[in-house]
């Protein structure tokens, strides 16, 4: 074997510095922001934003298991996220009284919302996966909706004879006096208790990424990628694609579900509607994808972080902040894919700069 | 140019009248199809297809443009389901098998146009083909606890000794999709080795070569066969190579079988000449 190969053999490969910068990155800010929170220098805007900036980024994320590191495009996240959220916020309703420990009760609401999240995704992902490309984000796209409109119609009361169900109306349920309403249709669940921290936050973020990193640089996340590259081939050497692409489905759909549990755990009603369980909510996730970089797991958490907080930064411009948020979405875009920006980009890297001063001395040495 | 005789590689006929090298001729062939024949339609793409493959065998699947190499190929790795006919890989039947688990059975392939996982790194190509003997479960993969070290270790030694095998480990961390069309061509038999098969289809596995390629290739096939003892199957139109390497030799035509044989008897069959020629005119 060739002296190169067997220093390869050892030496640590290139892939393992890069989940470490990103998880270095994530615990920097993570930091930086309990010393501001600490020494009260943050404003009251900014910390009402570190929950969803969470919970995007753990969108962001598993989405871009499904989208970059599948290759499958799925329009509809938001619903797993949806299921996730009324679950979780169902269980901590019920059981308020009975777990009276805050931190179990909320570890059980998170694997709650993840697991029925999960099974969603395993269950949509059965028939949905066989369809490919336009064909399967239109499915997903219309599952998300089914659920968000199957929610938003949903009464559930309790009585001493049990569950009922409605899908017209609080009457409907014909609950005994004692009774109590958990779900009152287009109405939501109130009463959830409101434990999301930023702290909490940051641990599911943590959770999500060191999983999908780690996925990533595995044996079935090579096959997961062989997959997306080319699935004739990942047949030919062994490789079942339907169980690939249903466990990264539902690992997805897990991910989904906390990020669920989080939204629903950091609001006084929890309601259904187009913007938050939506399709506009899940377009919003892809943008986050897409603009982050296709397959990039740091480039989802980045973008996660920055366009969440850019509209509410531009609040002051009033009028003007779709419009200037807009026009930043288009020159975020234009940076990212424009073959002459990306050309330029490369050059001034100081990873290249680096790269290239090396090669200067090579070829100075050799003269 | 021909093999040996001395090494066994001699064609003797197995009880049932199939031809295998002399060599392989106490043990079950690697694979004995028998009637296959597929109809796309109403058209019959292939008809009556049967051949005997001995262990250590190194076999040619020739035959004109369209003769239906490809979908005998398709074929046997269950792309296609066949419309008649039993395929036997080590004495058992693969019907109804998926691709992947014929694979694990035993047949490895590569492909006429190449299919590399083109994103990915040469090395991680062939990862992926150790996918299936790699025991990482899914909760190792995504905690890179409970054995993930050991296994991705041994993942590790092995691609690369098969990529040192193939001399391809200086390109191992460069992107699969960047390699020249040889390079890509030995690392699609790389993966298919990682697989750890008992036959090996190449699909023309020298297009695009020059002579030197074809003739590095050529050693290469042989020193698969030897240093693994499988059997190697391949299409080829370059008839060099056939005629070099390959012991036992299949014609194709128009979807059926019209020779079998050793080289030197295909050389002269009038049938093969006939159909990669034409026929001579009457003077």
């Amino acid at each position: 074997m060739s002296q190169k190969a067997i220093k390869l053999l050892g030496g640590s490969r290139p892939v393992d510095k890069n989940s470490a910068i990103t998880v270095s990155i994530v615990v920097a800010l993570f930091a930086v922001i309990e010393v501001l929170k600490g020494t009260g220098h943050i404003s009251n805007l900014l910390s009402g934003l570190l929950v969803p900036i969470c919970m995007y980024i753990t969108l962001a994320v598993s989405l871009n298991l499904v989208v970059g590191i599948l290759g499958e495009l799925s329009l509809g996240h938001a619903g797993f996220m949806c299921v996730g959220a009324y679950a979780s916020a169902l269980f901590s309703l019920v059981t308020k009284e009975a777990i009276p420990m805050t931190w179990l009760r909320f570890l059980l609401a998170f694997l709650i919302g993840g697991a029925v999240a999960a099974v969603f995704g395993l269950l949509i992902g059965i028939p949905v996966l066989r369809l490919k490309g336009d064909y399967l984000a239109i499915v997903t796209l219309a599952f998300g909706e089914i659920i968000k409109n199957l929610v938003t119609i949903l009464h559930l009361g309790v009585d001493k004879h049990g569950l009922h169900f409605s899908t017209e109306s609080v009457a409907a349920l014909r609950l005994a006096e004692d009774g109590r309403i958990l779900i009152k249709g287009a109405l939501g669940i109130t009463g959830v208790p409101k434990s999301s921290t930023f702290e909490i936050g940051f641990v599911i973020v943590m959770i999500t990424l060191l999983v999908s990193l780690n996925l990533v640089r595995s044996a079935k996340g090579r096959a997961i990628m062989a997959i997306r590259d080319n699935r004739i081939a990942a047949e030919s050497v062994g490789i079942n694609i339907t169980t690939y692409k249903l466990f990264v489905f539902s690992l997805s759909a897990f991910f989904a579900g906390l990020a669920g549990v989080l939204y629903s755990h950091n609001l006084a009603t929890l309601t259904a509607n187009t913007n938050n369980f939506g399709y506009n909510m899940s377009i919003s996730i892809l943008l986050l994808v897409v603009l982050g970089g296709v397959g990039s797991i740091r480039g989802s958490v980045i973008a996660a972080i920055i366009l969440t907080a850019l509209p509410e930064l531009l609040r002051g411009l009033s009028d003007y902040r779709m419009l200037i948020y807009s026009i930043l979405l288009i020159v975020i875009m234009l940076f990212n894919a424009s073959p002459k920006l990306v050309a330029l980009r490369e050059r001034v890297s100081p990873k290249n700069l680096i790269k290239r001063k090396k090669a200067q001395k090579e070829v100075q040495a050799n003269v | 140019m021909f093999n040996d005789p001395n090494d066994g590689s001699r064609l003797v006929p197995y009880p049932s009248g199939a031809l295998v090298p002399e060599r392989d001729l106490g043990k079950t062939p690697i694979l004995e199809v028998r009637h296959l024949g597929i109809d796309f339609g109403g058209l019959t793409a292939v008809d009556d297809f049967s051949l005997t493959i001995g262990r250590t065998e190194i076999a040619g699947l020739i035959g004109p443009n369209g003769a239906g190499k490809t979908t005998v190929f398709n074929l046997l790795t269950n792309v296609y389901q066949p419309t008649r006919g039993d395929i036997l890989l080590d004495g058992y039947s693969t019907a109804g098998k998926t691709t992947a688990q014929v694979n694990r059975m035993g047949i490895a392939r590569t492909f006429q146009n190449i299919r590399l996982f083109d994103k990915m790194s040469v090395i991680d190509n062939v990862k992926v083909g150790l996918n299936s003997s790699t025991k990482e479960s899914f909760l190792a993969c995504m905690t890179h606890l409970f054995g993930y070290r050991k296994a991705e270790k041994l993942a590790q030694e092995e691609a690369m000794r098969l990529l040192d095998f193939m001399h391809m480990t200086d390109v191992a961390y460069d992107e699969a999709g960047s390699l020249p069309y040889g390079a890509q061509r030995r690392l699609e038999i790389v993966r298919a080795l990682a697989t750890k098969p008992g036959i090996l289809l190449l699909d023309e596995p020298a297009a695009g070569m020059n002579p030197s390629e074809t003739a590095e290739l050529m050693e290469n096939i042989r020193k698969i066969r030897d240093t693994f003892q499988i059997a190697v199957m391949l299409i080829e139109h370059d008839m060099n190579l056939v005629m070099g390497i390959c012991e036992g030799i299949c014609v194709l035509n128009y979807g059926k079988v019209i020779a079998k044989g050793a080289p030197e008897d295909i050389k002269s069959n009038p049938v093969v000449i006939e159909a990669y020629l034409g026929k001579k005119k009457e003077a």
